[in-house]
């Protein structure tokens, strides 16, 4: 993957398919201690024991159009290349956490990229899953909350081209503001 | 900056654009394959070029969607245009540029870009 970004959407696609109705995304930059901190929860169905043990392993999936499933384990190489870590916290029928810290400054670390677009790609096709993107550099945080878009559009679908052009901007704009103020 | 009242315009505006649809059976689908292959090929700046040119052109008549791994993983980026009433073409190694290739050719002229499609693929 080229962004981390790309990660989060792939990883988040887990939760969609979880029959998550409630997912929560943080992307949380400490620029003291040079940390991110990449956050997926849902309410799905969640894992067994097993189960979480086993989806750090590439040759472990659900699907069954073939035997390799990379979505967590790429993912955790990408935290784990900058000397972070990547835990996952499940219980069936609670949901799946997982979280991954990463070290901005290390060599391997990359970019965090498009979260923006990750989200309303996210959001758009799946519109009946409510999505809370938490962004924050230090102390200042944006949120962008699809119960909130939801309630203004009533029966305009989020994935009309142009709502999904207007929420990459707005979660763009707003990010970019808290990640520039000096 | 983005606000929140310029989504509310939008949505009068959206809300106007979906009245005047002809009925929902002469949709056309754009899906895009979204899965971890899908995604490390590219997949996501291929249905945002759909997404805007499809804006842009102001096609009222297309709906964008996502699917998961359909097995062609080599071939990913994958695109599937299903037009009303006729077979489903099935895109191949798509690009931005390509995307924007066939939203004029395909989904506002009608005639498929036979060479991005995977029958067009060298066996």
């Amino acid at each position: 993957m080229r962004e981390l970004s790309l990660n989060v959407l792939d990883v988040a696609q887990n939760s969609v398919a979880a029959d998550a109705k409630n997912i929560e995304i943080e992307a949380l930059l400490d620029t003291a201690k040079k940390t991110l901190l990449l956050g997926i929860y849902d309410d799905g169905k969640g894992m067994t024991p097993e189960q979480v043990t086993a989806v750090r392993d590439p040759f472990y999936t659900t699907r069954t159009t073939r035997k390799v499933g990379l979505g967590v384990p790429l993912f955790k190489m990408a935290a784990e290349m900058t000397g972070g870590t990547l835990e996952i916290e499940s219980a069936v029928g609670v949901g799946t956490k997982v979280k991954a810290l990463f070290h901005t400054d290390h060599v391997d670390f990359v970019p965090l990229g498009d979260m923006a677009n990750t989200i309303v790609t996210l959001a758009a096709m799946n519109e009946s899953i409510r999505f809370l993107y938490r962004y924050r550099v230090d102390d200042r945080e944006f949120v962008f909350d699809t119960q909130q878009i939801k309630e203004i559009l009533g029966d305009v679908p989020m994935n009309d081209p142009s709502i999904m052009n207007w929420m990459t901007a707005y979660i763009k704009e707003n990010s970019q503001a808290i990640t520039e103020v000096q | 900056m983005k606000s929140l009242e310029e989504l509310m315009a939008l949505r009068d505006a959206a809300k106007a654009k979906m009245t005047t649809r002809d009925d929902s059976t002469a949709v056309t689908r754009v899906v895009v394959g979204m899965a971890t292959c899908g995604i490390a090929a590219g997949a996501r700046p291929v249905m945002n070029k759909f997404t805007e040119e499809i804006e842009k052109r102001n096609l009222t008549n297309v709906t964008v969607a996502q699917t998961g791994c359909i097995g062609m993983c080599q071939y990913e980026p994958i695109v599937e245009v299903t037009e009303p009433g006729k077979e489903k073409v099935t895109y191949v190694l798509m690009t931005p540029e390509k995307a924007t290739k066939v939203v004029v050719d395909h989904l506002v002229n009608g005639n498929p870009v036979v060479e991005y499609t995977v029958g067009a693929l060298k066996k």
